[in-house]
């Protein structure tokens, strides 16, 4: 069993303690809105989770183009925790926008152009991933989901413009009984939702930055494997080496 | 330049001359297209009203999915000989190899869409065979194309491409789809250019973004 | 007692005079969690034949595709004739030719088609009459308008050989490429050898006959354990020298 460096230990106590901050602040300390009630405080996970999502995305594409340029795993490493976390926001995004819609827009699902396009970057991600599991482990695995990675960033912008005219184009989904209602932004409201997305984006990295230790581990562990599975041959050149030691070496092989 | 272009040509004639001989491609994205329009056909009662409300996305979506399957199978016949092996031997820069099969696509989707357009046009009984459409299917097909040769590559050379490359070109190219469906409505429903410059704006947007972008990174996806 | 470095200073240099053909410094290449080339070593001059031997999954294939720039080391260089492969490769591809273990032709087109499109994209000049000269030299005339999936195995094998001579490549890399061809058809492929040799160019070669190979080579290279285990003039190597490094195959291989 590995210790835990002490400054991770510090920077998870930390993500709690905001998360704490912000779950009392949400629950407790933040008055009801007016108009469209205690529903209103999912959008306190709301905007945090979206903005972390696209976070996300934007880590991918810029950890996808420095691997591209240098080959070096911990840019794959970091696109895979960005791309694995992104999703789970993503994820989350889609769930609370639709809890939030169906009392308030009478809808479970709208044209909304924020969450078409969280909805399409979901798949685009889930693709991603999906690819990484069928493909197997190294160097193309990197390079072609960089690939892939990158084109999906590239489409982001582009989906939102999209998604946008296409909001404009069919306006007719909101038809709930709070439909009409603007929830305002300032006050006690504005200060909890700036501090929910500090605290989800201390969270979202504290995630992020677990799964790309975890993925090194697996990478260390894949290097011992294949270390393991040269023992035979480095045996034979070494001379007289039996073929005992040879034959037992290279189970690993089969992952 | 000249010469560049010339490759470009080579490549993509190589593949018609093999589509001629086959008519895998074409043939496949025209008859899966088709049935899924019929399908549509008995799934959905077709009021005059109502065939020009669903018409558009039915058509793009059928053109969409026989589309995929059709690049699918333009980088699995170059895989199942290994000649993408041959092409990579080749001193030609990749981005060529790209535009060529590009091309190659794009001309298969067009034909497959020449005879998709008038056969939706009388089943769901709209007028879609006009300038403005045409001038849509282009650029509908420019994009496709040129997504689907870049994730064709990718998914090549995974075990299960046939379910890959739809997951990956799918949502991808859904801003292309919007913009294909949304023009092609404002048509149907006796709209000209006006109506629907901005989705125009952003198909033509879409194709230069992808176009670079995939020519660039397919560079990329054919080392091993 | 048989290191790669030896290959820069020992026997195998009889044709140290000519051109250095191929160079490549620590090549590492793993697929998945197995590494099959470990920091291997390789010079070949032009004028050279090397005929490289291993044990099924020793990494020859994997080899003879770095060389030819279909597939890239996770680390270590490669050149071709001084042109780098990780950053000149369409340069080092002009004077490369190679036979795999598939023809890497299309099935649908004729052999003339086949040539005639590859000749073109390297831009070979005067193209007809090249292609009629290779297809002679191999044998292949009566069969240039035959589609290339109707041809037997040997067929296509020299309609594989003609696709890779036809730019007059200076680096010939031929992988098994004497596998399922019959006397006449390897009778070709050895005079293209031993013209290519005498022209002054390179051969890298690898074969599952021993003796064949070790009779039509220079020098001779064993890979074991993701190096070579053995460089030695072909001269004198023997059966035996070769196939004691063929012991305990790398498992998962076939």
């Amino acid at each position: 069993m590995v210790a835990v460096p002490k400054i991770r230990l510090i920077w998870l106590g930390l993500t709690a303690a905001l998360m704490a901050l912000t779950l009392w602040m949400i629950f407790i300390w933040v008055p009801t809105e007016v108009n469209q009630g205690n529903i209103q405080r999912s959008l306190y996970f709301h905007v945090p989770v979206a903005w972390t999502a696209m976070v996300a995305i934007v880590l991918v594409a810029f950890a996808s183009v420095a691997y591209l340029k240098t080959r070096s795993e911990k840019w794959d490493r970091l696109a895979v925790a960005a791309a694995e976390t992104g999703v789970i926001f993503a994820g989350l995004m889609l769930i609370t926008g639709m809890v939030w819609a169906k009392p308030v827009w009478g809808v479970w699902w709208t044209g909304e152009a924020k969450l078409t396009t969280t909805l399409i970057l979901f798949f685009i991600y889930v693709a991603y991933l999906m690819f990484r599991a069928y493909f197997p482990p190294g160097e193309q695995r990197r390079r072609l989901a960089a690939v892939i990675g990158l084109m999906g960033a590239i489409d982001t912008p582009i989906i939102y413009y999209g998604a946008q005219l296409w909001e404009r184009a069919h306006p007719s989904a909101v038809v709930g009984p709070l439909s009409d209602s603007d929830s305002s932004v300032d006050g006690p409201i504005g200060i909890t939702l700036i501090v929910a997305v500090v605290a989800f984006s201390v969270l979202f990295a504290y995630v992020a930055s677990e799964r790309y230790r975890l993925r090194k581990q697996e990478d260390e562990v894949m290097e011992l494997r294949r270390a393991v599975s040269l023992r035979p041959a480095l045996a034979i050149s070494s001379s007289l080496e039996t073929t005992e030691s040879t034959a037992s070496a290279p189970a690993g092989g089969a992952y | 330049m000249g010469a560049a272009l010339a490759t470009v040509w080579t490549l993509a004639r190589k593949d018609l001359l093999l589509e001629l001989r086959s008519r895998d491609i074409v043939l496949a994205i025209v008859v899966f297209a088709l049935l899924v329009i019929t399908i549509f056909t008995f799934a959905i009662e077709l009021t005059p009203s109502r065939s020009r409300d669903v018409g558009p996305g039915v058509l793009w979506a059928a053109v969409a999915f026989a589309g995929v399957l059709g690049i699918n199978r333009s980088f699995a016949m170059e895989a199942e000989g290994d000649t993408l092996d041959g092409l990579m031997l080749t001193p030609v820069s990749r981005e060529l190899i790209f535009f060529g099969k590009s091309l190659a696509n794009f001309i298969f989707i067009t034909v497959a869409e020449i005879v998709i357009f008038p056969v939706f046009e009388a089943l769901f009984n709209i007028n879609v065979l006009r300038i403005e459409t045409i001038v849509i299917a282009l650029l509908a097909s420019i994009g496709f194309s040129a997504v689907g040769t870049a994730f064709a590559a990718v998914s090549v050379r995974v075990r299960s491409r046939e379910i890959m490359l739809p997951l990956l070109f799918l949502p991808t190219v859904i801003p292309l789809i919007m913009a294909a469906v949304e023009s092609t409505s404002v048509v149907v429903n006796g709209g000209s250019w006006s109506g629907f410059s901005a989705w125009l704006q952003l198909a033509i947007a879409f194709d230069v973004i992808f176009v670079i972008a995939s020519a660039v990174l397919f560079q990329f996806v054919l080392e091993e | 007692m048989t290191l790669s470095t030896q290959e820069r200073t020992g026997p195998g240099d009889q044709a140290a005079t000519g051109v250095v053909a191929i160079e490549a410094t620590r090549l590492e290449k793993s697929f998945g969690n197995a590494a099959v080339l470990r920091g291997l070593d390789m010079k070949v001059r032009d004028g050279e034949v090397v005929a490289i031997f291993g044990a099924n999954g020793a990494g020859k294939t994997t080899l003879l595709r770095i060389l030819a720039t279909l597939t890239r080391p996770d680390h270590g260089t490669v050149s071709i004739y001084g042109n780098d492969l990780a950053r000149e490769a369409e340069r080092a591809r002009l004077s490369l030719g190679a036979v795999l273990h598939s023809p890497m032709l299309y099935g649908d087109m004729t052999v003339e088609e086949n040539l005639k499109f590859f000749g073109r994209m390297f831009r070979v000049p005067g193209l007809s009459a090249r292609v009629l000269e290779i297809a002679d030299r191999m044998g292949l005339t009566p069969r240039l308008d035959q589609r290339v999936r109707e041809l037997s195995h040997g067929y296509r094998k020299r309609a594989a050989l003609a696709r890779a001579l036809l730019h007059r490549p200076r680096v010939l890399l031929l992988d098994e490429a004497e596998t399922g061809l019959d006397e006449p058809a390897r009778q070709v492929l050895d005079s293209v050898i031993a013209e290519h040799r005498a022209a002054g160019h390179a051969v890298v070669m690898t074969t599952h006959s021993v003796e064949r190979g070790i009779a039509a080579s220079d020098r001779v290279l064993v890979l074991a354990g993701g190096r070579f285990a053995l460089d030695e003039p072909s001269s004198s190597v023997t059966l035996t020298d070769v196939t004691r490094f063929y012991i305990e195959p790398e498992p998962g291989d076939a």
